[in-house]
């Protein structure tokens, strides 16, 4: 890979739940060429899924950006959606806002946040409520 | 156990990526909750269940499952199919409930491994 670091980006749209983890196919796509381990292709997709996955579900689409550094993999994801007003509180397993629409076609368990900071190094997130939300999530490598 | 077998075990029809069949497999988990599957699901290869979108092949996807069974006839849209042959992954759909077609492959052998078979 050299000292390079590859940048792309992905819009997520808002309305539309089957198209809604686009970016995290293409990621691991990306993340396979370039010949991650298995390991981390894994703990990345899975987490830009689950960031994905909320960007439809709670904040009617927005931004994934991913970069690939020398030491570590870095996912921004950037919403201005609702913003989410108690953190600590979204963190915790099983907490869920999602409306029974959203549970029954598999989603709303509220194990998405907390999974994201499972299979990743670091998670940042910054919200305000009524401006929207990023997400700052690293993996090294 | 071989994808052929499940699609013989749960009498399937296989509905894309037929030609992956041979590869073998060693454990499966059953949900219709893919919230669950992404939290809790390790290292199982083939996920059965009941619900019926693209998200379910995607979810497999990133889990790096390999086959993805529908439950009680359910069909797959076109949609979901087109999705899952460029993931490489096969599609069953089986006339068993979730409870019957788990309890099938269990039966004969799938799971049977050391370790965690949480899901
Ligand atoms: N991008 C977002 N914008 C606004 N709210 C969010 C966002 N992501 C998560 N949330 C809030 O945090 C809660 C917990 O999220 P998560 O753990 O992914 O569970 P779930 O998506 O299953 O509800 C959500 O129910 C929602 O209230
Ligand atoms: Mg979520």
């Amino acid at each position: 890979m050299g000292n390079e670091s590859l940048y792309y980006r992905f819009d997520v749209d808002g309305e539309n739940f089957t198209s809604a983890g686009e970016a995290s196919v293409q990621t691991k796509r990306i993340l396979r060429r370039v010949g991650f381990s298995p390991d981390i292709i894994k703990r990345v997709s899975i987490a830009m899924y689950e960031g994905e996955i909320n960007m439809v579900i709670h904040a009617c689409g927005g931004v994934v950006e991913l970069f690939i550094e020398e030491d570590k993999i870095k996912i921004i994801l950037t919403d201005h959606g609702p913003g989410i007003e108690n953190i600590d509180l979204a963190m915790q397993e099983g907490y869920s806002t999602a409306p029974d629409n959203i549970r029954s076609l598999g989603f709303g368990a509220g194990m998405g946040l907390p999974n994201m900071k499972r299979y990743t190094d670091s998670m940042e997130i910054e919200s305000k409520v009524g401006e929207g939300t990023k997400i700052t999530m690293t993996v090294n490598v | 156990m071989k994808m052929t077998d499940i699609a013989r075990l749960l009498d399937c029809d296989v509905l894309c990526c037929e030609d992956q069949l041979g590869g073998h497999v060693y454990s499966a988990c059953g949900s219709d909750m893919m919230s669950d599957v992404l939290a809790y699901v390790k290292n199982q290869a083939v996920l059965l269940t009941g619900l019926l979108n693209t998200q379910v092949i995607r979810t497999a996807e990133m889990m790096d499952m390999v086959c993805v069974v529908f439950v009680r006839n359910k069909m797959p849209s076109e949609e979901i199919l087109r999705i899952a042959k460029e993931s490489g992954i096969v599609v069953m759909s089986t006339k068993y409930r979730m409870y019957e077609a788990c309890g099938i492959l269990y039966a004969n052998g799938l799971n049977r491994i050391e370790g965690d078979n949480r899901g």
